[in-house]
């Protein structure tokens, strides 16, 4: 029961979000918004004050006219009273009848009023009788101008409701004066009321005509809003346009400047901005040039004369058998060092190529289970005894990369994990997952600390200087540079005493390493 | 075992570096083989002519000509193996030495082991075929190691000799980059299949009517190469 109307609410509330989402976006959407709304209002406001004077003016007409009128008829009815003799109460009351019929009947004719008499008049409070002509009865007139006329001379006015049918009325306004009758002393109330139908009717139709006008100009604000906000924007939409295109790698674009205004500006500091990257750009590119071909030269000057001197020296070291021990011995560490000279040279510059952004990759299609299959089953490892397992390498674990790279990083960490295991329990683990592919290398060893964990891919570092078994210190900052030239990462986890584990990841084609197929250990996971 | 085995093996050394060429003479002729160097790339064709070698080991940066146009030099009137050395491992410098027409590289610096066995393998002629092959309008001949198509002679290097007796010999069957490097260049390499790509690009422009749409030798994707029988 529940599912369809949280289905429906759910709808509701992404529909809302969605259209908050575009009036967050859409910046001409709010101007031409706020102006619609703050245009909407200052009309709204002028029609409201506008519409109140009118009506104003056209009831202050009416009464106006309306009171003269009743004035009039007063005198008349004054003068009749004057010039009747009448003996006593009842005759005035039928004398009084008679003029009102006769008010009315002219006002009849003329269907403008009709008349109240309300009298004779007793005392205060106390109802008296009345007659009027049309359906007009006495509690049309308003009680307070009944007061008013009974307790003052003059002629008064008030604007009034009167009922014409069940739950309806029309407008009208009231004019009413006492009238004396001097024969018999008697007061009377008498009432003219005019209908206001007409200045409503009029009053009608100024507010139409304003609602009118008023929607018309809205709907004309909104559309030069958009005109306007259109043009303001446009350039601002076009920076925006030039910008991504810029950010995409097109150094050479820019603005049109045309003008003189505020945008003409903005193109103005946007193009000397952009020329200003641009500079920058080019004199980095320039200076990552300088410094690959610095690498590609040293590179060469000493690999010459080291060429040289290896190879005397593996004559030398050839031909020791025949020479006296200390000769001997020196021919055997001119040998060896020589070994430790090239691989750091060769090492040196894989870094400096890393640093210069010179190094490329060779992709194609490596697979990490035969990678670590290959590895694992080198002689080298198998002189030293060291016992290395394989964990889920029978499937294939492929993905683009440059094979040279991903070998020499997995040889790397396998003798790695070799020379430090004390366990000589060396386990390569292969896995996969929907965007990259890992391999991780968990020796049983000594482990390191979290400080030495940190340390680990720094240049030069060693974990323990006076155990230092060979290599040139620059073997795991290589293998890092590696990974991430892949778009990979190479990661560490360890626990001291425990042992030590590596983790390649390498991306799949599309993927990334954000969730890397395999984890490195850590102190708490590990089991 | 092959036909040249009668005499010393002539290795012309092309380098600059006079220490270099010398220590190079040492340790070759230490092997039995027989030596010349040439100091700079101008001098290498009299050499050509005069010492008649069986190989040639150049060192790619020579100051004048460089490496590259002495191996198109050498490459426009002999099939020569050559053997260039680096300095150099960036992957441009090694492609373009090869397309120039260098069978093999090798980088300094190098054991004395390894640069041995390169030149030895490039004098040592894998015998991919025993007997006259015909594939198609396509005659190979061993024991002349010429190659024919249409009746027309294709000017091969003995090593595209032996990748092209090699494919052709069966014919279907795949061979990876890594089983060619064995059989043809006469060790194991493993990864650099770059030397692989730029003989097969080589050879094909050779025998194949249009190398971008190769009829002859097909590229198995991710895996390797095959020779297509003709129909």
């Amino acid at each position: 029961m529940s599912e369809p109307r949280e289905g429906l609410w759910g709808g509701v509330r992404r529909g809302a979000s969605s259209v908050a989402g575009f009036w967050r976006r859409s910046l001409r959407l709010r101007v031409v918004g706020s102006t619609v709304a703050l245009t909407s209002l200052a009309i709204g406001l002028t029609g409201w004050a506008l519409l109140a004077q009118v009506a104003d003016g056209l009831g202050e007409a009416r009464s106006t006219s309306a009171v003269a009128e009743a004035r009039a008829g007063f005198d008349r009815v004054r003068a009749q009273l004057e010039t009747t003799a009448v003996a006593d109460a009842a005759a005035a009351s039928e004398a009084v009848s008679q003029i009102v019929d006769s008010l009315t009947q002219s006002g009849q004719g003329e269907g403008r009023y009709d008349v109240v008499v309300a009298g004779p008049l007793g005392e205060p409070g106390e109802p008296a009788p009345v007659r009027s002509s049309g359906n007009v009865s006495a509690s049309a007139i308003p009680d307070d101008l009944v007061e008013t006329v009974a307790d003052s001379d003059g002629v008064y006015w008030r604007f009034a409701e009167v009922p014409v049918a069940e739950g309806e009325t029309r407008p009208v306004v009231v004019v009413g004066s006492r009238l004396d009758v001097p024969s018999t002393g008697d007061d009377y109330g008498i009432y003219y009321v005019f209908s206001t139908a007409d200045q409503q009717e009029t009053l009608n139709l100024v507010r139409n005509a304003l609602a009118l006008a008023g929607v018309a100009m809205i709907v004309m604000v909104a559309a030069v809003a958009l005109v306007m906000s259109r043009q303001v924007l446009e350039p601002v939409r076009l920076a925006r346009r030039t910008a991504e295109r810029f950010a995409a790698g097109h150094l050479e674009q820019r603005m049109h400047v045309r003008g003189e205004d505020d945008l003409a500006r903005l193109s103005e500091s946007f193009n000397q901005m952009a020329a200003s990257l641009q500079s920058q750009i080019a004199r980095l590119e320039n200076l990552s040039k300088l410094q690959q071909r610095f690498v590609s030269d040293v590179s060469h000057e000493l690999r010459t004369p080291l060429t040289t001197i290896k190879m005397a020296g593996d004559v030398l070291h050839e031909a020791r058998s025949g020479w006296d021990p200390s000769t001997a011995r020196a021919a055997e560490l001119l040998h060896r060092e020589l070994q430790r000279f090239e691989e750091l040279l060769a090492d040196l510059m894989d870094l400096s190529r890393f640093d210069a952004g010179a190094a490329q990759l060779e992709l194609e299609s490596v697979d990490l289970a035969e990678v670590a299959r290959r590895i694992v089953g080198d002689p080298v490892l198998t002189r030293k005894h060291i016992d290395v397992r394989l964990v889920g390498a029978d499937e294939p674990v492929v993905t683009e990369a440059d094979l040279r790279r991903v070998d020499r990083v997995v040889r790397n960490l396998v003798a790695n994990a070799a020379a430090y295991s004390r366990s000589e329990d060396v386990v390569v683990t292969v896995g996969e997952n929907a965007g990259s592919v890992s391999l991780s290398v968990r020796d049983h060893g000594v482990g390191l600390t979290s400080e030495e964990s940190l340390r680990v891919f720094d240049r030069f570092w060693r974990a323990d200087p006076a155990r230092a078994a060979g290599g040139t210190g620059l073997g795991l900052s290589i293998a890092r540079g590696d990974a991430r030239l892949h778009g990979g990462d190479l990661r560490v986890g360890s626990i001291a005493g425990r042992g030590t584990d590596f983790v390649l990841t390498l991306p799949k084609p599309g993927g990334d390493v954000k969730r890397p197929a395999l984890e490195p250990m850590r102190e708490a996971g590990d089991a | 075992m092959s036909h040249r085995r009668t005499h010393h093996d002539r290795v012309l050394i092309v380098d600059d570096d006079a220490s270099l060429a010398e220590m190079l003479s040492i340790v070759l002729e230490g092997e039995g083989l027989t030596t010349a160097v040439c100091r700079s790339g101008d001098k290498v064709p009299a050499a050509m002519g005069s010492f008649r070698p069986d190989v040639v080991l150049l060192d790619l940066m020579l100051p004048g000509v460089d490496g590259m146009e002495v191996c198109r030099r050498i490459r426009e009137s002999s099939n020569v193996p050559i053997v260039m050395l680096t300095a150099r491992t960036d992957t441009d410098d090694v492609v373009a030495g090869l397309a120039a027409g260098a069978d093999d590289y090798i980088v300094k610096p190098f054991k004395n082991s390894e640069l041995v066995a390169r030149i030895r393998a490039r004098l040592r002629r894998t015998d991919q075929i025993l007997e006259t092959l015909e594939f198609g309008d396509i005659v190979l001949d061993p024991a002349g190691h010429t190659v024919h198509r249409g009746g027309q002679p294709l000017e091969l290097t003995p090593l595209e000799f032996d990748l092209l007796a090699c494919l052709l010999g069966t014919p279907e069957q795949v061979f990876t980059r890594e089983v060619l490097l064995q059989k043809v260049w006469g060790y194991h390499h493993p990864g650099d299949t770059k030397l692989v790509n730029v003989h097969m690009t080589r050879l094909r422009s050779k025998i194949e009517d249009d190398a971008e749409n190769p009829t002859i030798i097909r590229t198995v994707r991710g895996v390797g190469y095959q020779a297509i029988a003709p129909s």
